[in-house]
């Protein structure tokens, strides 16, 4: 017996057509969980005073993360091991569209929270979870083993990682979840003195960001504050919004979702298309994989072909 | 199993045999210092780029070199080419060594290396990640090899009872031999599809499950090759060229499907243009595909193939080429656009070298301990 040039390629080419149908082959369910919990950071609304990355240090307990030659204070630029979440500004420069209109503004970095996390299809231990009821994407220590795979994974850059521990961990915003068992908020929204980062069930924040994207410019209105739910608000002038909410449709949408005057390309956020790159990934995998058939199959084949060729 | 391998009788400790030894030995040290300070302390990985050197060389480009195992296994036992048979016992040392060497190198990339065993307690298993896939297929596919090249111990010291036994199992280890790499190989290139956007159009696409799996396949011929030739001209050995030629053009037949498929899936997703933007992302890929498509052209010919030089050549080049693919896939393609970049530091390269010379070592004390090499009927030369 023996196997000819056209087996070759006729194998090939089937291994090739199995592979080539695993990108459309099942549609997976991921929607928002019924009690899913995010927040609403509206830019405009902003003034940067990052009283949220104190908070969120104080909530989480976490170490300065000073920058800059003189390491005085705690002023990180990227999230960190140390910074769960930073307040970036973004401001124009000479060589851009001198027409823009809006010439600086924030933007504030953390988990999102994906409706469809890369980072928990990406972890080989469960170490990545998202909470059924809350969908808060969580982090179990005793289940990592620090191969940084959900950091490949992250399409937002979230999870950090100890690179200068001896027992190092990844560090991630987990949405305070360890204060809703004490019926408290996010830190950050707790603290917020402008509604500019605003918790609750993210059905509710969207509806919020729906309203403010049909607000008339230039008109004073009220704008709930701290957490949706309790009905405290604060009044603003309204700003011009890009007619975009950057959270509800990306990679299949998120739980924190943001409202800003300028394109979000500008503010580091990438474009990106409605289909989860974890996803693709996994129907590939489960199209392969599923129930071992395939590789079953195989092993079959191989089996009978080196019994009857072993000398 | 072969009556016709046995062991080189030279001396093991030569001066080339110190030289690995040093490199093996700072190795060590900076692996201690990781150990105490943390990775970072001999690394330039970073959030950005949290994957470096020791995951692209060590593993991914590290494991398709140990694929000359798997390669020979597919031409001896599944298409049936028993003439090759000589070839395989020295290609399955090496992708023992390979792949043990890359498992050696996890554990220090590893940041939780003491709960690395979480991946095989099943209340922590998560069967969506292509990670848990490789890491398995890795660890069970090690384990084979040393199975598989088991014979060649119970040969050395004579264990008639357990030869006898093992031979009569061993084509179940052989089919698993073949079955595991297949589905590693291919699910290191699955892996990266996750990072999406951040990995630039020159190299993201769905074909990369068998692109990586063809690799794997043309670097796996290439070393058998590769280390053929040198072993013949560095020990003093009869000439194997009209065995290796043949291997050769076997080799160009999988590097024709990957340069097929390659280019039919650039041109498809209207990728290619990029090639030629000047970026050091589109240089590389150039350096890449160059390499490869001059391997093809150089080994189309059947009667060059015969020349040594020739195939030692083309299979040079297409571990070059096809290195640099998978080792672009994981760290020149890759770009988080964040602001952050990597470039390895001296003591993370030396790690790197240092796994290297270890296996080199390796290589010359089994072969001059062991009846790995095709005996060639005579006292061997010393050298």
């Amino acid at each position: 017996m023996s196997l000819s040039r056209r087996d070759v390629l006729k194998g090939a080419a089937c291994t090739g057509l199995v592979l080539a149908s695993g990108v459309n082959a099942q549609a997976r369910d991921k929607t928002l969980p019924p009690a899913a919990l995010g927040i609403l950071y509206d830019a405009t609304l902003c003034i940067g005073c990052q009283a949220c990355m104190s908070g969120c240090k104080r909530a989480n307990k976490l170490e300065p993360d000073p920058s800059g030659n003189e390491s005085l204070w705690d002023n990180p630029t990227e999230l960190s091991t140390k910074s769960l979440t930073v307040i970036k500004q973004y401001r124009q420069n000479e060589t851009e569209d001198k027409a823009q209109t809006v010439k600086s503004g924030f933007i504030k970095r953390q988990c999102m929270h994906c409706v469809d996390p890369a980072c928990v299809s990406a972890c080989p231990v469960s170490a990545m979870q998202k909470d059924p009821a809350t969908g808060i994407v969580t982090y179990n220590k005793k289940a990592c083993i620090g191969c940084r795979y959900c950091q490949i994974a992250c399409p937002y850059n979230v999870p950090t990682f100890e690179f200068d521990k001896p027992f190092p961990q990844i560090v991630k915003c987990q949405l305070c979840d360890h204060l809703l068992a004490k019926g408290d908020i996010a830190a950050c929204c707790q603290v917020c003195p402008t509604g500019a980062s605003l918790y609750g069930p993210v059905e509710l924040l969207k509806e919020e960001a729906k309203r403010r994207l049909a607000l008339p410019e230039g008109q004073v209105a009220l704008f709930p504050a701290n957490d949706i739910r309790t009905g405290r608000t604060v009044s603003h002038t309204t700003a011009e919004y890009q007619q975009h909410i950057y959270g509800e449709k990306e990679l299949g949408g998120t739980q924190v979702l943001l409202l800003s005057s300028l394109p979000f390309a500008k503010l580091g956020l990438q474009d990106l298309p409605e289909e989860s790159y974890a996803g693709v990934s996994e129907n590939i995998q489960h199209t392969l994989y599923k129930g071992m058939i395939l590789p079953m199959a195989l092993l079959a084949g191989l089996l009978y072909f080196v019994k009857r060729n072993e000398r | 199993m072969s009556p016709k391998s046995a062991p080189l009788s030279s001396r093991i400790f030569t001066w080339q045999f110190a030289f690995f030894l040093l490199i093996a030995c700072c190795a060590t040290f900076f692996i201690v210092k990781r150990f105490i300070f943390g990775i970072g302390s001999v690394a330039n990985m970073n959030n950005g780029y949290p994957f470096g050197i020791w995951i692209a060389l060590d593993v991914v480009v590290g494991t398709a070199l140990g694929c000359g195992g798997y390669a020979m296994a597919l031409l001896v036992y599944v298409a049936n080419r028993g003439q090759y048979h000589p070839l395989v016992r020295p290609a399955l040392m090496a992708s023992a060594f390979g792949y043990s060497l890359a498992g050696l190198s996890v554990v220090f990339d590893i940041g939780r290396y003491w709960q690395m065993y979480n991946m095989f307690l099943p209340q922590y298993m998560n069967l969506n990640s292509v990670m848990l896939e490789v890491g398995l297929c890795i660890a069970t596919y090690t384990t084979v090899l040393w199975i598989e090249f088991a014979p060649t111990f119970l040969e050395r010291f004579g264990l008639k009872a357990p030869l006898k036994t093992l031979s009569k199992m061993l084509f179940i280890f052989i089919a698993l031999g073949v079955l595991l790499p297949t589905m590693h190989q291919s699910s290191m290139g699955t892996l990266m599809i996750i990072a999406g956007y951040k990995l630039s159009p020159l190299w993201q696409t769905t074909w990369l499950p068998l692109l990586f799996l063809f690799s794997a396949l043309c670097m796996g011929y290439a070393i058998v090759i590769f280390e053929g030739v040198l072993s013949q001209t560095g020990f003093k050995r009869p000439s194997e060229a009209p065995m290796l030629a043949k291997i050769s053009r076997v080799m160009n037949w999988c590097l024709g499907l990957f340069i097929g498929l390659r280019f039919f899936d650039l041109f498809t997703r209207d990728a290619f243009g990029l090639a030629f933007t000047g970026t050091t992302q589109a240089n590389l890929f150039l350096l890449e595909n160059g390499l490869l498509l001059a391997a093809f052209i150089l080994l189309l010919s059947p009667a060059l193939c015969k020349k040594p030089a020739i195939h030692f050549l083309g299979g040079c080049f297409v571990l070059a080429g096809s290195g640099l693919f998978r080792f672009n896939t994981y760290i020149t393609g890759f770009d988080p656009l964040t602001g952050h970049t990597y470039f390895p530091a001296a003591s993370e390269i030396t790690i790197t070298l240092g796994i290297v010379a270890i296996e080199i070592m390796a290589y010359l004390i089994f072969v001059k301990t062991l009846p790995v090499l095709p005996s060639i009927g005579k006292e061997p030369h010393k050298i």
